[in-house]
């Protein structure tokens, strides 16, 4: 397993009151996100857990691509993957930032 | 030991125990009562129809009254893989014959597993691990699967599964590592009267399922108990 | 914990109970809002083993568990999660089971829920995994005991095969859909061990005859058959609370009656079909392609298939 760990400076704290949401399951080709209102406001973290090695640039800038556009302030983020493509992490990441502004 | 030779060791004035199509079954004379015995010899595997009948000497037992003790005493192969079996519902008949063990147990018998040669999967489940308590002879051999079928399944090499077999006990088949999980409770001592163990065993039976604080202790299943016992302690209808 | 924690992606199929992630049906199928998760995915109570097969851990091990109300019950529920390692059991997995089965001697709700989804056995945790399911069965025999239903409800992608297959025969009453399969030895087991001429696994429909919600349905492997969709597995769980059999000798003995008479009357059966027809169908080869309500209709009129004998 290849572990990856990102951190983020956000522009604001992402909105909403949730403390924690999941979403998708480790399967192949998919992952699962769990999300924590658990940092400063304008800070991110992401932590994953891959069995595929040798993407960590592909996966930074994923991750620099979804902290740009959802401006998860506040979240602490771990990942396992279960092989999922660039675009299935994008999506998971995207529907784990909106289930926690509800 | 043969399953001759544990009769013979458990019943020295002789017994009833027969073996029909590799299912055992009968009873002998045990501390002034009786000791009554079910089993699977001869790496068996137990069908639809071995489990049925199985199941009903047990009930036999429990239909009786008494408390005489049962004991389970198991060489089988895994349960029959078949068509028909799983067409007749085989889960049905192996759940059927672990409950009337389960049953046996909570009206006051004491049940006991011995495994002496091999067992497996859900022939397993249904018989040796359905009792109180299991405990083993050396040389005893059960398994969920072979090494080879997980490295097929895992695709992992066989010579890498050899070498992770050796130190972690929590896949590798034996019955050193059912041991260290906690399903085995003990290995008999073949150079003892088995019949003082066996009663040794079933006097000190344990009143719940410790087969998990056995498996943390041994080191065969680190942290089973720990999760069981904090689900129960944060457990809250709502 | 008591935030309710959803899978979005799930959300759009939610209808289908084979579709639907753990999540989404322990979500659907309990009161809303009234699930209390146990042990939750922040708790990062992961496998232990896993890792050293550079496999991919999840946060839940693949089982969910925790409280809720069902149409305002008290209820335990456990789900597996049958996409994450087929949701085989390992420790955790398992444990977590075990667990929510010692909680209901105390707590005694009105019922345990077990979302089967399982392929058996874990190999990479085998011991564990084989382990947990005796400890499971002797636990649900303890809480029938006690006078609290167990209930099955099997309709995942995985089925309940192995030992969830073993589990599924020790519950109260079980509930099965269309494509919810229980059986011991997978198609792909028995055709591996026995060869293509005993088991053709590739042979869909032999698959769903031999080991699918209907032929368990007809010959009493089942007590229910629900539409693929949470609200009608919902419906039958709560019918299934409603009259479920006791744990005790009369039981067993009945089952041993009912499991000995059908090895007499189809024991020498080759095909479902043949049992179906014995049974009293008419016309075995319309079976598979019956609707919900079509099916109900020919259960009834059977009449003979519905026990308390489990």
């Amino acid at each position: 397993m290849e572990k990856l760990s990102f951190r983020h400076t956000t522009q604001k704290a992402l909105p909403g009151a949730k403390a924690q949401a999941i979403t998708g399951v480790v399967a192949s080709g998919n992952l699962e996100v769990l999300l924590e209102r658990a940092l400063p406001a304008t800070e991110c973290t992401v932590e994953i857990e891959t069995p595929i090695r040798g993407y960590g640039d592909v996966w930074a800038a994923v991750v620099a691509d979804f902290v740009a556009r959802a401006q998860p302030g506040g979240l602490r983020i771990t990942v396992n993957d279960g092989g999922a493509r660039p675009d299935t992490v994008s999506l998971r990441l995207l529907q784990g930032a909106r289930l926690m502004e509800v | 030991m043969t399953l001759v030779e544990i009769l013979a060791a458990l019943f020295p004035e002789g017994h009833s125990v027969t073996v029909t199509d590799g299912l055992v079954s009968g009873e002998g004379p045990f501390r002034g009562g009786r000791l009554a015995v079910i089993g699977i010899d001869g790496d068996t595997a137990l069908g639809v129809d071995g489990a049925c009948r199985l199941a009903r000497d047990v009930l036999d037992v429990v239909r009786r009254g008494d408390r005489t003790p049962i004991l389970v005493a198991i060489d089988s192969d895994s349960q029959r893989m078949s068509r028909r079996d799983e067409l007749l519902g085989l889960n049905e008949y192996l759940a059927h014959l672990a409950k009337t063990l389960l049953l046996a147990d909570a009206k006051g018998h004491p049940t006991l597993g011995l495994i002496y040669g091999h067992s497996a999967a859900g022939a397993f489940i249904a018989t040796a691990l359905a009792t109180r308590a299991l405990v083993g002879l050396p040389g005893a051999n059960p398994s969920v699967m072979d090494l080879p079928s997980v490295a097929r399944v895992t695709k992992l090499p066989l010579d890498r599964l050899e070498a992770m077999a050796k130190d972690t006990p929590v896949f590798a088949p034996g019955l050193d590592n059912m041991v260290r999980t906690g399903a085995v409770q003990a290995v008999l001592d073949p150079d003892r009267p088995l019949a003082e163990q066996i009663a040794a065993v079933i006097d000190a039976l344990p009143a719940d399922d410790i087969r998990d604080q056995a498996g943390r202790a041994r080191g065969g299943r680190p942290v089973a108990e720990e999760i069981a016992a904090q689900v129960v302690r944060d457990a809250r209808l709502g | 914990m008591s935030e309710r924690i959803i899978d979005p992606a799930a959300r759009g199929w939610a209808t289908s109970w084979y579709e639907a992630s753990a999540r989404a049906r322990i979500d659907g199928f309990l009161d809303a809002g009234s699930f209390r998760e146990i042990i939750g995915p922040e708790q990062r109570r992961m496998s232990p083993h896993l890792p050293l097969f550079d496999l991919p851990r999840a946060f839940d091990d693949g089982m969910i568990i925790g409280s809720g109300r069902l149409d305002g019950k008290p209820v335990l529920v456990a789900a597996q999660e049958g996409r994450f390692m087929g949701g085989a059991f390992g420790e955790v997995h398992g444990a977590k089971l075990v667990g929510l089965l010692r909680a209901a001697l105390p707590l005694n709700p009105d019922a345990v829920l077990i979302l089967f989804d399982t392929g058996g056995v874990r190999l990479q945790e085998a011991n564990a995994g084989e382990t947990a399911i005796a400890e499971v069965m002797r636990a649900i025999t303890q809480v029938r005991a006690a006078g609290v239903p167990v209930i099955g409800l099997i309709g995942g992608r995985a089925g309940a095969y192995g030992g969830g297959g073993l589990i599924a025969g020790t519950c109260s009453r079980l509930v099965v859909s269309e494509s919810g399969r229980i059986s011991v030895s997978g198609p792909e087991v028995i055709e591996t061990n026995k060869g293509a001429e005993e088991f053709d696994s590739r042979d869909r429909a032999l698959v769903w005859r031999t080991m699918g919600g209907k032929h368990r349905r007809l010959t009493g492997g089942a007590d229910a058959f629900a539409d693929d969709t949470v609200e009608a597995f919902r419906q039958a769980a709560l019918d299934a609370i409603a009259r479920a059999p006791a744990f005790d000798l009369t039981t067993l003995e009945a089952e041993q009656r009912r499991l000995e008479e059908r090895l007499a009357r189809f024991g020498d059966c080759r095909d479902a079909t043949e049992i179906w027809t014995r049974l009293g169908v008419n016309d075995p080869e319309a079976v598979p392609a019956l609707s919900t309500a079509d099916f109900d209709a020919l259960l009834a009129n059977l009449g003979e298939t519905t026990h308390d004998a489990r």
